[in-house]
């Protein structure tokens, strides 16, 4: 059992594509058959990530993998393979869980697109791309997987191709995230040339064991920021943050598989398995590297909780809390807390699908309205998704003891004040707290409190098959809080790898009651701001310079389209310009001179030598012309001159002698 | 004087005479006749060298002189074929009008 | 049998030039059939264990000037005669063709394969300058617009760098006696000539090729050339007769020259990362598809070029040799099928709209999804998508050339960025927003497009994913190659 599935790991990633590829295949007007697929193989994965779960229990820290040759060119053997430690079948699990919640559904939700089936297998593709990340046991099969999982987000933000600004929102994620890609590829470049492998285990050998980080050395750093860039691509870090918010033109599943379960969740993840990278030659838990993440990951949270508050778009709402939210994961992991950050990780999987799907229940009860001023008092219209919603607000907010959230959340604040660098971080992420409280309320306040406005007047629920992945996910992120609390610490031992115990005692401490007293805090304000909202916000009222420049996400897009973008156009336009005059014209020039030496030697030839020959030619004529005028044709002068020449000669001679 | 010199000057006034014909008429057969005089006055020449030179009794001077005859009846005759070819092309013997020769 | 090989499109031309105008295609596929059978059996025959040339022929020619025949393969000169037998079919399978243009095709044909299997100067020169007059043929009679001018270029400077290519090979044929690539191979680890005359030599054939190749800043002939070729042509130019710059490289000028090219070995790189880097930007900002299809492949060349100064430049270690070899000679093959891949789908376009401005289309996505979708993957290859064929070979560039030349490497993935910006910015421009008008009446793949479209693309899958039996060709060779360097 346990040697079967390390073996056969692959076959995880492998069911959900081959149920694309069949999906592919299928005619388009087999939409019933599709999601049939697609939810089927998403079960089958589902039911293998938890027989792969099973082993992982056996002993704290377990961990296998398996290794093959991928090519061999030259004499070297490039190697690839998969592994499964607890994190691995941690995220496979909540991948695959959470995956299946957003399959069902968008069966209710794509009901009526054209383009059904192709949506189901970009999903199922998306899903058997991000499973792959999550087992690979080298870096190049993670990066393999990684782009897929790009070129999957890429095709599923786009999937309502003929608009025009959807299609904007995918190539711009696209590109972004790829520009993290470039330093991913070249810090594998620099793994590989310094370590010699890119697997991660191989008994001893692999570049996240001893051996490996040895030959790296001082070098450790460098490719460990540079892998770093990758992931603040994927996960929307400052500053490459800026596709996650437009990515929102995906249809709503979309963004919750993106950007609640998976995608974005692909960076911490790559940060937390090549921690090792990381933390070589780490004092006191504190490496250059770490400190570059714990500065990225504050600054994000911050600024996109920020952010959030300003925004009207139901969903551009959530994804700035994901961003936020991916921060605090980033901190986390930066001040050592690797099994908290992943626990965010997975609760936030969770909870964030769930409130993606219920804002996406909510704009399809609102007859595809996103606007939150045009919606309100849907509490009693949609009771099913208010209640799920508020679950998913709760542990946003970070309420504990029901909600994992709240026990994860906390656990990342404890893990920032053992930071020995500097307190600011662990301020700032109580402020974060404070401030992501006070947008969920307002986003909370706006939908579903107060008075019915333009779009909610014919609001209606969802169908069963919308609210049941509601319930369930509901159910997930509360459940799932037992194996959080600090007295029963399970799912930071297991990542920990280390022996679970409980400890009544350690549910009360200080910590419970700060994050107590800010998510209150930020509740209680969000109240007391919002509570007789109308269709202007109240903070726009008061402060409409801030919330102007708020709303407008700081003018980060306005200046990257004039600098870096602008920049590069500028680059392209001028190597075309260089190329049509610069380079062409250098070859014309050569031409040119060619020609010009032609033209020259012609005129040489035509006025120098033939002007002579011509001229030589003429002479003789000339002098040809001369003479025959001696010849008359009279016999008798010719005989004359013979006769006077005789006399001549005979003078001569006679004068001689 | 001896005999040899008035015989000398006999042919050299022979060949100017003959010259002077030859140069100076237009008419063609007249410049035939020139021609032939000429060819006396040196056939005269030969006969007085041999007869007033080293080796008289051998006649090798008439000799020369009656085969220079011979051939000067050949030559005339047909210098007057050539005069009478050409006096059928051009209706005329006058010389200055046969300037065919002209370059 | 390479013999045999060589002389069957010769005996295709002959008969094509007899037939009747309206099977000179089909005639002409019906010959490519046979060398492909040809070709397979060459590689069945090929022991893709034993180093050195295999199914050698040699014959005296001319002795008294050092040309002999002489053919044989390698593991190199095996992919890419592969190649050529893989792209030339395409190629007539994309458009309809005259008879004149099938024969000078044909006549292309032959001289490619003569190229890829001479193994004496001559002879090689003889096939190359044989190819090269076809082309210019096809491209000034058959072109598009501005078609004179173009074919004159192309012509005129690849014939330039062929002279200056011709003239450094006689002076080291009057300086050592021989013109055989395995016996000059041999000379050249030590120094082939000593003083400027190496210099000179070196300079000479370093034209000739990397106007072939092209290499910046030689390669401004290449956009005008492809943009006004037809579309079998363009994809005989880029998908074959570019790889015999790059053929070059590694039979001529890296066995011949180490030591000048260690010594300018960071001029050469930077030229190599100026090719990568420049003609990517200069593709974003045309708006012509095909010519930004055509600076597309400088660019993709430009990573061979990279690939392969990084492994003669400095010394570096054998694995990073292996894997810059190797990854050159995946890159050449994979740029072969997918650049020829994508100016057969701009030719589809074209064919469609009669335009092939960027912004003559748009919204395809919705008229015509199948024609998108395999196009999209012949894109993504082209950008480098792991799990396609393009990943691979840059994967091993970059790892080669990392070690060496590190932050030549760090310039050249800008290119990889700015490629995907391109393809991009096409994808979004072509498929997708509203349907444009003029696209309305657009037909889908027909079949004959599905026979060029799947096989294509089923290659860029199976090399993207399970690669070892391209590496199985020329291991042996990389191995062999590197030892010569090293």
């Amino acid at each position: 059992m346990n040697h079967w599935i390390v073996a056969n790991l692959w076959l995880i990633p492998a069911i959900p594509l081959a149920a694309a590829l069949s999906i592919l295949c299928l005619n388009s007007s087999r939409g019933k058959g599709a999601a049939a697929l697609a939810v089927l193989g998403q079960i089958v994965a589902l039911v293998m990530a938890v027989i792969a779960f099973v082993p992982t229990l056996q002993a704290p820290g377990w961990r296998a993998f398996h290794n093959f040759t991928w090519f061999t060119f030259g004499e070297q053997a490039l190697r690839i393979g998969w592994v499964l430690d607890p994190l691995a079948a941690a995220m496979l699990v909540m991948i695959t869980l959470v995956g299946l919640c957003i399959f069902v559904f968008s069966v209710g939700y794509m009901a009526d697109d054209k383009n059904f089936t192709r949506f189901f297998a970009y999903l199922s593709f998306f899903s058997a791309a991000m499973l792959g990340v999550v087992i690979a046991n080298s870096l190049l099969l993670l990066f393999v997987c990684w782009e897929l999982v790009g070129l999957a987000s890429y095709l599923l933000i786009g999937f309502w191709i003929d608009k025009p600004s959807a299609a904007a929102a995918a190539k711009k994620a696209f590109i972004t995230t790829r520009i993290g890609d470039i330093g991913f590829f070249l810090g594998i470049l620099w793994l590989y040339s310094g370590s010699g492998t890119l697997l991660f285990y191989d008994n001893g050998h692999g570049c996240l064991e001893n051996a490996g980080l040895l030959l790296l050395g001082a070098s450790a750093t460098f490719v460990a920021l540079l892998i770093f860039c990758g992931a603040v691509g994927k996960s929307g870090q400052f500053p490459l943050h800026v596709w996650l918010p437009d990515a929102m033109e995906g249809p709503t599943p979309v963004s919750a598989l993106i950007h609640a379960a998976t995608m974005v969740a692909a960076g911490v993840f790559l940060v937390a398995r090549v921690y090792p990278l990381f933390s070589a030659g780490a004092i006191d838990g504190v490496t250059p590297s770490l400190t570059v993440v714990v500065s990225i990951g504050v600054i994000t949270a911050v600024m996109a909780a920020l952010i959030a508050l300003a925004q009207f778009d139901i969903k551009r709402i959530l994804a700035y809390s994901t961003v936020s939210q991916l921060g605090l994961m980033m901190v986390s992991l930066g001040v050592g807390g690797v099994a908290a950050g992943i626990m965010h990780l997975i609760a936030h999987g969770f909870f964030k699908a769930l409130l993606f799907l219920g804002a996406g229940s909510v704009i399809h009860g609102c007859d595809h309205e996103q606007d939150i001023r045009k919606m309100g008092g849907l509490r009693w219209l949609m009771p099913v998704t208010f209640l799920t919603y508020a679950i998913g607000m709760m542990n946003l907010s970070g309420v504990p003891f029901f909600f994992s959230g709240g026990w994860t959340k906390e656990e990342i604040l404890q893990a920032t004040t053992h930071w020995h660098v500097s307190h600011l971080p662990h301020y700032l992420m109580l402020v974060g707290v404070v401030l992501t409280a006070l947008y969920m309320t307002r986003q909370m306040i706006y939908v579903f409190f107060g008075n019915k406005r333009a779009a909610s007047t014919h609001a209606h629920e969802s169908p069963r098959v919308m609210t049941m992945p509601l319930m369930m996910l509901a159910g997930c992120s509360i459940v799932l809080s037992i194996a959080l609390t600090p007295a029963w610490p399970w799912l930071h031992s297991y990542l920990n790898g280390e022996p679970a115990h409980f400890h009544i005692a350690r549910l009360i401490q200080p910590m419970l009651f700060v994050s107590l007293a800010l998510v209150a805090a930020g509740i209680g304000l969000g109240w007391l701001i919002y509570r007789n909202v109308a269709e202007t916000d109240p903070v726009e009222q008061a402060q409409p310079a801030l919330f102007h420049f708020l709303e407008s996400k700081m003018w980060l897009d306005e200046l990257y389209d004039w600098t870096v973008i602008g920049l590069s156009k500028m680059a392209a336009r001028l190597s075309d310009w260089m190329d049509r005059n610069v380079w062409d014209g250098l070859v014309r020039a050569f031409a040119g001179l060619g020609q010009f030496f032609g033209i020259f030697s012609a005129d040489f030839d035509e006025r120098g030598i033939n002007a002579g020959v011509d001229e030589a030619t003429g002479g003789t004529r000339g002098l040809g012309r001369l003479m025959s005028a001696l010849h008359s044709g009279q016999i008798q002068t010719y005989l004359r001159a013979a006769a006077v020449s005789v006399l001549a000669l005979l003078i001569l001679y006679a004068w001689l002698t | 004087m001896t005999t040899l010199s008035i015989l000398l000057v006999i042919s050299a006034a022979l060949f100017c005479i003959g010259l002077l014909a030859a140069l100076s008429r237009r008419h063609a057969i007249f410049i035939l006749i020139g021609i032939e005089l000429m060819l006396a006055a040196a056939n005269l020449n030969f006969v007085a060298f041999w007869r007033f030179g080293p080796e008289p009794q051998t006649p090798t001077g008439v000799m020369v002189a009656i085969f220079s005859i011979a051939i000067a009846a050949a030559e005339v005759a047909v210098g007057l074929a050539l005069v009478i070819s050409v006096y059928r092309h051009y209706r005329t013997t006058n010389v200055d009008r046969l300037n065919q020769l002209k370059g | 049998m390479i013999t045999v090989l060589i002389l069957m499109p010769l005996v295709g031309a002959f008969f094509v030039s007899a037939a009747q105008p309206n099977y000179a295609r089909r005639m002409a596929l019906e010959f490519n059939a046979i060398t492909a059978i040809l070709v397979f059996m060459l590689w069945k025959n090929f022991d893709s264990t034993a180093a050195g040339l295999q199914l050698v022929e040699r014959h005296a020619w001319i002795p008294a000037i050092g040309a002999e025949y002489l053919v044989g393969i390698d593991g190199l000169s095996l992919l890419l005669v592969i190649l050529t037998s893989l792209i030339f079919p395409f190629a007539f399978l994309a458009q309809r063709m005259g008879r004149g243009s099938c024969v000078l095709m044909l006549i292309m044909q032959s001289a490619l394969y003569g190229t890829f299997t001479a193994q004496n100067f001559i002879l090689w020169f003889l096939f190359y300058e044989m190819s090269l007059i076809p082309a210019f043929l096809l491209i000034k009679i058959w072109g598009g617009e501005n078609r004179d001018r173009a074919a004159t270029k192309f012509f005129v400077y690849t014939f330039l760098g062929s002279v200056a290519m011709l003239l450094s090979f006689l002076g080291i044929y009057f300086a050592k006696g021989t013109f055989d690539f395995a016996t000059l191979a041999d000379l050249g680890k030590h120094g082939l000539l000593t003083g400027n005359m190496a210099w000179f030599a070196f300079a000479g054939i370093f034209l000739g090729l990397a106007v072939k190749v092209p290499l910046f800043p030689f390669h401004t002939w290449l956009p005008d050339a492809y943009e006004t070729a037809p579309t079998g042509v363009a994809m005989v130019l880029t998908g074959v007769l570019s790889k015999m710059g790059v053929y070059g490289f590694v039979r001529l000028l890296l066995p011949l020259f180490p030591h000048e090219i260690q010594v300018l070995a960071p001029w050469l790189l930077g030229l190599a990362v100026c090719t990568i880097v420049f003609a990517s930007l200069a593709a974003w900002a045309q708006s012509d598809l095909k010519r930004m299809v055509a600076y597309l492949s400088i660019n993709h060349l430009g990573y061979c070029m990279l690939g392969l100064f990084a492994v003669t430049a400095r010394s570096s270690s054998l694995i990073d040799m292996h894997a810059a070899l190797s990854g050159v000679f995946m890159q050449i093959f994979n740029h072969g099928i997918t650049a020829a891949a994508l100016f057969y789908y701009v030719g589809l376009l074209e064919q469609r709209r009669g335009l092939r401005g960027i912004d003559d289309f748009g919204g395809l996505m919705q008229r015509t999804p199948l024609l998108c979708g395999w196009m999209s993957v012949a894109m993504f290859s082209s950008l480098g998508l792991p799990g396609l064929n393009g990943f691979i070979g840059e994967f091993l560039i970059f790892k080669g050339s990392f070690a060496v030349a590190a932050s030549f490497t760090a310039v050249a993935v800008i290119g990889l960025l700015v490629t995907a910006i391109v393809f991009m910015r096409m994808m979004q421009a072509l498929f997708s927003g509203p349907l444009a008008k003029s696209c309305n009446a657009f037909p889908d793949l027909g079949r004959n497009e599905k026979w060029v479209v799947v096989p294509v693309t089923l290659i860029m899958f199976a090399i993207g994913i399970a690669p070892q039996f391209m590496f199985n060709i020329f291991n042996t060779t990389v191995i062999q190659m590197a030892r010569l360097f090293a």
